[in-house]
C-alpha cells in the first residue's frame, strides 16, 4: 500500500463532518476516542516515568541527593497516583479496549458513542484537577497513592483536590465499563457467538464488570476523605469513635479488584498475540476465557491481604490469606495455557511477541512474589519494604506495561497504516527487559534485607544494591526512548503495511488498513473462531 | 457517511440498570460503615436514633413513594400517548421532589439548631458512637439528597422533551430510564428511613 491508502476517503482519518482539533475531541468514533485515550494515558505514563527516575536518582546514594524528605513524599505520591489512576487503569480499556474491542466483535461502534466521548472528557477533567492539585493550595499531596487516614485527613497538602480528581476519573471508568458490557452483550455481529469472542474481548468484558462493581466503592471512600477533611466528620478518627482500619477496608475493597482492571486486559492482549506469533490456535480457549471471569470474581474477596499488619483478627488473616492463594489458580491456568500454545508452534520473534513472552516471565515473577506477600507469615517480614515495590512493579510494569508495549507494536500499525522498524524495536526491547530486571530485582532483594519503602534515605549497607537499581532505571529509560522514537517514526513515516501484516484471524485483520469510519462495509457474518488461521483475513 | 440511526432499547435499558447498580454500591459503602459501627456502638446508636425526628422521616417516605408512583404513571401514560397526563404526572413527581428537599431543609435546620452536625462542639463532647451516628446520617442523607436533586433535574429535562415532542409514544426510553433512576432514589430512601429513624 502507499500513501494513498492513508488518504482513501473512507478511512477514519479522513471521513468526518468536523475539521481540525474538533474532529478529535468531539468525535464519537470509537477509534478516534481510542487514540485520544492512548495519547493522554501514555502521556501520563511518561510523566510518571520521569518522576520514577527522579525517585531512583534520589536513592542512588544514602543521604540527601537531589531532594529532601518532603519532596520525596510528594514525588512518590504523585508518581503512584499518575501511574495508577491516570495511566494503568484507564489506559488499556480506554485505549485498546476502544480501538480494538468493537471491531473484534464486528460492531460499528460501542453501544453508547456519546457516553464514550463523555467518559474521555471526564477522564481529562479529572486529570486536570489532579494536576491543579499539584500547584495550588498546600502543594502536591504527600500521602502515598493509598491516601491512608489519619495522615490524609490531617496533612496540610492539597489532598482534597487530588481526591476529587481521582473521583472524577473513577466515574469515567465506571461509564466505560458499563458501555463495554452493554456493547459486548448487544452489538456482536451475526455468527459472533460467545464461544467465538477473541480472548481480548473476554478480558475486556471481565474488566468492565470489575470497573462497574468496584469503582463505586472507591468513589464513596474518596468522598469520605473529603468529608473528613472538609466537614470534620470524624468517621475514621479514633478520638471521635471512628476507626482508621475501616478506611483501609473500604479502600482495598476497590483497590485490590482494581489490580485486575490493570492486569486482565493485559492478559487479553497476550492471549491474542501469542497464538498469532506461534502460528498455532490458542491452547485451552475456554479455560482462558473462564479464568478471566474467575479472576474477576475471586479477586473481589481478597482485599484483606493488604492489611495483615493493620490489626485484623487472626481468623480474618487466615481467610484472606487462603483466598489470595485461590486467585493464583486461574492466573496460573492462563500461564500454562500460553506456554502450551507455544509448544511446537513455529514461533516468530517479532517485537509484539518479544514483549508478550517477557510478559509471561515478568508476570510470573510478579505473581509468585505476590504469594509470598499473600502468605500471612512471610508478609509480616516483608510488609512495607522495597520487596512490595519490586513485586508490584513486576506485575504492573513488567506485566501490564509490557503488554501495553506489545499492543502498541501489534495494533497501532493497523490504525496508522505504517509500521516501525523491526531491529531497533528488538534492541529497545532488550534494553528495557534488562534494565527492568536489574532495577526491580535489586529492589526486591533490598526489601528482603529490610529496606523500607517510601523512605528517601537508608542505611549504608543498602547502598550497593540501590546504586545497581538506579543504573537499571537508566537502562530501562534508554530502552524506552529507543522504543518510542522507533515506534512513532515508523507509524508516521515507516513502511506501509497491508490489511493483515501479522496473519491474524480476528476480525480487525479482515478490514482495510486503516479501518474505515464504520469499520465494516456491510455487517459481517462471522464464520469461524478467532484463532482459526486457515481462515485468516475473512470474517 | 450516514450513520443509520438505530435505537437499541434493550441496550439502553441494560446500560441504565448497570448504572443503577453502581449507584447502589456507592451507598453500599456507607451502609457497610453503618453496620460495622452499629455492631460496635449499639447503645449510642440506639440513643441517637431515638432523638431523630420520625415525623419528618415518615412524611418524606410517604412523599417519595407517592412520587415514585407518579413517575410510573407517567411511563404508562406515554405508552398510551397521553401527553398531557405525562406532563401532569411528571409535574407531580417534581413537586414531590421539591417538597422532600424542603422538608429535609427544615429537619436539618432543626438538628443544626440543636448543635448536631458533623464536627459540632456538642458532638465532640458527647459519646464517640453518637458522633459517628450523626456523621454517617448527614453523609448518607446528604448524598441521597444530591440524588434527589439530580433525579429531579433529569425528570425536568425529560418533561421539556415530552413537551417538545422529542420524547413520545414511539421513543420514550429516556422517560423510562429517568423513572428508573427516580425509583432508585426512592429505593435508597426506603433503606435509609428504617436504618436511621425506626429500628433503633
Ligand atoms: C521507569 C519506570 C519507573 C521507575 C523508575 C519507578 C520507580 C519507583 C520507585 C523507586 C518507587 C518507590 C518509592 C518508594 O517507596 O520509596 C515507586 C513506587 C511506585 N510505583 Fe513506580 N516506577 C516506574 C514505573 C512505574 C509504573 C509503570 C507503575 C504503574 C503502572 C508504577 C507504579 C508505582 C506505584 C503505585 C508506586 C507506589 C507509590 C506509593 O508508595 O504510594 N511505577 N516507583
Ligand atoms: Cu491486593
Amino acid at each position: 500500500m502507499t500513501t494513498d491508502q492513508l488518504t482513501t476517503p473512507s478511512s477514519f482519518w479522513n471521513d468526518t463532518g468536523k475539521t481540525g482539533i474538533a474532529s478529535w475531541i468531539f468525535s464519537t468514533d470509537h477509534k478516534r476516542i481510542g487514540l485520544l485515550y492512548f495519547y493522554s494515558t501514555f502521556g501520563f505514563f511518561l510523566v510518571g516515568v520521569l518522576l520514577g527516575l527522579l525517585l531512583r536518582l534520589e536513592l542512588i546514594a544514602p543521604g540527601r541527593t537531589i531532594m529532601g524528605p518532603e519532596t520525596y513524599n510528594a514525588t512518590f505520591t504523585v508518581h503512584g497516583v499518575v501511574m495508577i489512576f491516570l495511566f494503568i487503569i484507564p489506559g488499556m480499556p480506554g485505549a485498546f479496549g476502544n480501538l480494538i474491542m468493537p471491531i473484534q466483535i464486528g460492531a460499528r461502534d460501542v453501544a453508547f458513542p456519546r457516553l464514550n466521548l463523555f467518559s474521555w472528557w471526564l477522564y481529562v477533567i479529572g486529570a486536570v484537577i489532579v494536576l491543579t492539585s499539584l500547584f495550588t493550595g498546600g502543594g502536591p499531596p504527600d500521602t502515598g497513592w493509598t491516601f491512608y487516614v489519619p495522615f490524609s485527613a490531617r496533612t496540610g497538602t492539597n489532598v482534597s483536590l487530588a481526591v476529587l480528581g481521582v473521583f472524577t476519573v473513577g466515574f469515567s471508568s465506571i461509564l466505560t465499563g458499563l458501555n463495554f458490557v452493554t456493547t459486548i452483550h448487544r452489538l456482536r455481529a451475526e455468527g459472533m457467538t460467545w464461544g467465538r469472542l477473541p480472548l481480548f474481548v473476554w478480558s475486556i468484558y471481565a474488566t468492565a464488570w470489575v470497573q462497574i462493581l468496584a469503582t463505586p466503592i472507591l468513589g464513596i471512600t474518596l468522598v469520605l476523605i473529603m468529608a473528613e477533611r472538609i466537614l470534620g466528620a470524624g468517621l475514621f478518627d479514633p478520638g471521635r469513635g471512628g476507626d482508621p482500619i475501616m478506611y483501609q477496608h473500604l479502600f482495598w475493597i476497590y483497590s485490590h479488584p482494581a489490580v485486575y482492571i490493570m492486569i486482565l486486559p493485559a492478559m487479553g492482549v497476550i492471549s491474542d498475540v501469542i497464538p498469532v506469533f506461534a502460528r498455532k490456535p490458542v491452547f485451552g480457549y475456554k479455560m482462558i476465557a473462564f479464568s478471566s471471569i474467575a479472576i474477576a470474581a475471586a479477586g473481589s474477596l481478597v482485599w484483606g491481604h493488604h492489611m495483615f499488619t493493620s490489626g485484623m483478627s487472626d481468623t480474618a488473616i487466615l481467610v484472606f490469606s487462603f483466598l489470595t492463594f485461590i486467585v493464583a489458580i486461574p492466573s496460573a491456568i492462563k500461564v500454562f495455557n500460553w506456554v502450551s500454545t507455544l509448544y511446537k508452534g513455529s514461533i516468530s520473534l517479532e517485537a509484539p511477541m518479544l514483549f508478550a513472552l517477557s510478559f509471561i516471565l515478568l508476570f510470573s515473577i510478579g505473581g509468585l512474589t505476590g504469594l509470598i506477600l499473600g502468605a500471612a507469615a512471610t508478609n509480616i517480614h516483608v510488609h512495607d519494604t522495597d520487596f512490595v515495590v519490586g513485586h508490584f512493579h513486576y506485575v504492573m510494569f513488567g506485566g501490564t506495561g509490557f503488554a501495553f508495549f506489545s499492543a502498541m507494536h501489534y495494533w497501532l500499525p493497523k490504525f496508522y497504516g505504517r509500521k516501525y522498524a523491526e531491529k531497533p524495536a528488538i534492541v529497545a526491547w532488550a534494553l528495557m527487559f534488562t534494565g527492568f530486571n536489574i532495577l526491580y530485582f535489586s529492589m526486591m532483594v533490598l526489601g528482603l534485607k529490610g529496606m523500607p519503602r517510601r523512605y528517601y534515605d537508608y542505611l549504608p549497607e543498602f547502598a550497593p544494591l540501590n546504586l545497581v537499581a538506579t543504573i537499571g532505571s537508566w537502562i530501562l529509560a534508554a530502552g524506552l526512548i529507543v522504543m518510542l522514537v522507533n515506534l512513532f517514526r515508523g507509524l508516521f513515516w515507516g513502511e506501509p503495511v497491508g490489511s493483515n501484516p501479522w496473519g491474524g484471524a480476528t476480525l480487525e485483520w479482515s478490514i482495510p488498513t486503516p479501518p474505515p469510519t464504520e469499520n465494516f462495509e456491510e455487517e459481517p457474518v462471522v464464520t469461524h473462531g478467532p484463532y482459526d488461521y486457515t481462515k485468516a483475513g475473512v470474517p | 457517511m450516514n450513520h443509520v440511526a438505530h435505537k437499541d432499547y434493550a441496550g439502553a435499558k441494560l446500560g441504565m440498570w448497570l448504572f443503577l447498580f453502581t449507584e447502589l454500591l456507592l451507598f453500599g459503602g456507607l451502609f457497610l460503615l453503618y453496620s460495622a459501627y452499629l455492631s460496635r456502638y449499639p447503645h449510642e446508636f440506639a440513643a441517637a436514633g431515638r432523638d431523630m425526628h420520625v415525623g419528618f422521616g415518615t412524611l418524606n417516605t410517604v412523599i417519595l413513594i407517592t412520587s415514585s408512583l407518579l413517575a410510573a404513571m407517567a411511563v404508562t401514560a406515554i405508552q398510551r400517548n397521553e401527553r398531557r397526563n405525562v406532563l401532569f404526572f411528571l409535574g407531580g413527581t417534581l413537586l414531590c421532589a421539591i417538597t422532600f428537599l424542603f422538608n429535609k431543609y427544615l429537619e436539618w435546620s432543626a438538628e443544626i439548631g440543636n448543635g448536631i452536625y458533623p464536627g459540632s462542639p456538642r458532638l465532640i463532647k458527647g459519646p464517640p458512637g453518637e458522633s459517628v451516628f450523626y456523621s454517617l446520617y448527614y453523609l448518607t442523607v446528604g448524598l441521597h439528597g444530591l440524588h434527589v436533586l439530580i433525579g429531579g433535574t433529569l425528570l425536568a429535562v425529560v418533561a421539556v422533551r415530552v413537551k417538545r415532542g422529542t420524547v413520545h409514544a414511539g421513543d420514550f426510553v429516556l422517560l423510562e430510564n429517568g423513572a428508573l433512576y427516580w425509583h432508585l432514589v426512592d429505593l435508597v430512601w426506603i433503606f435509609i428511613f428504617p436504618l436511621y429513624y425506626l429500628i433503633l
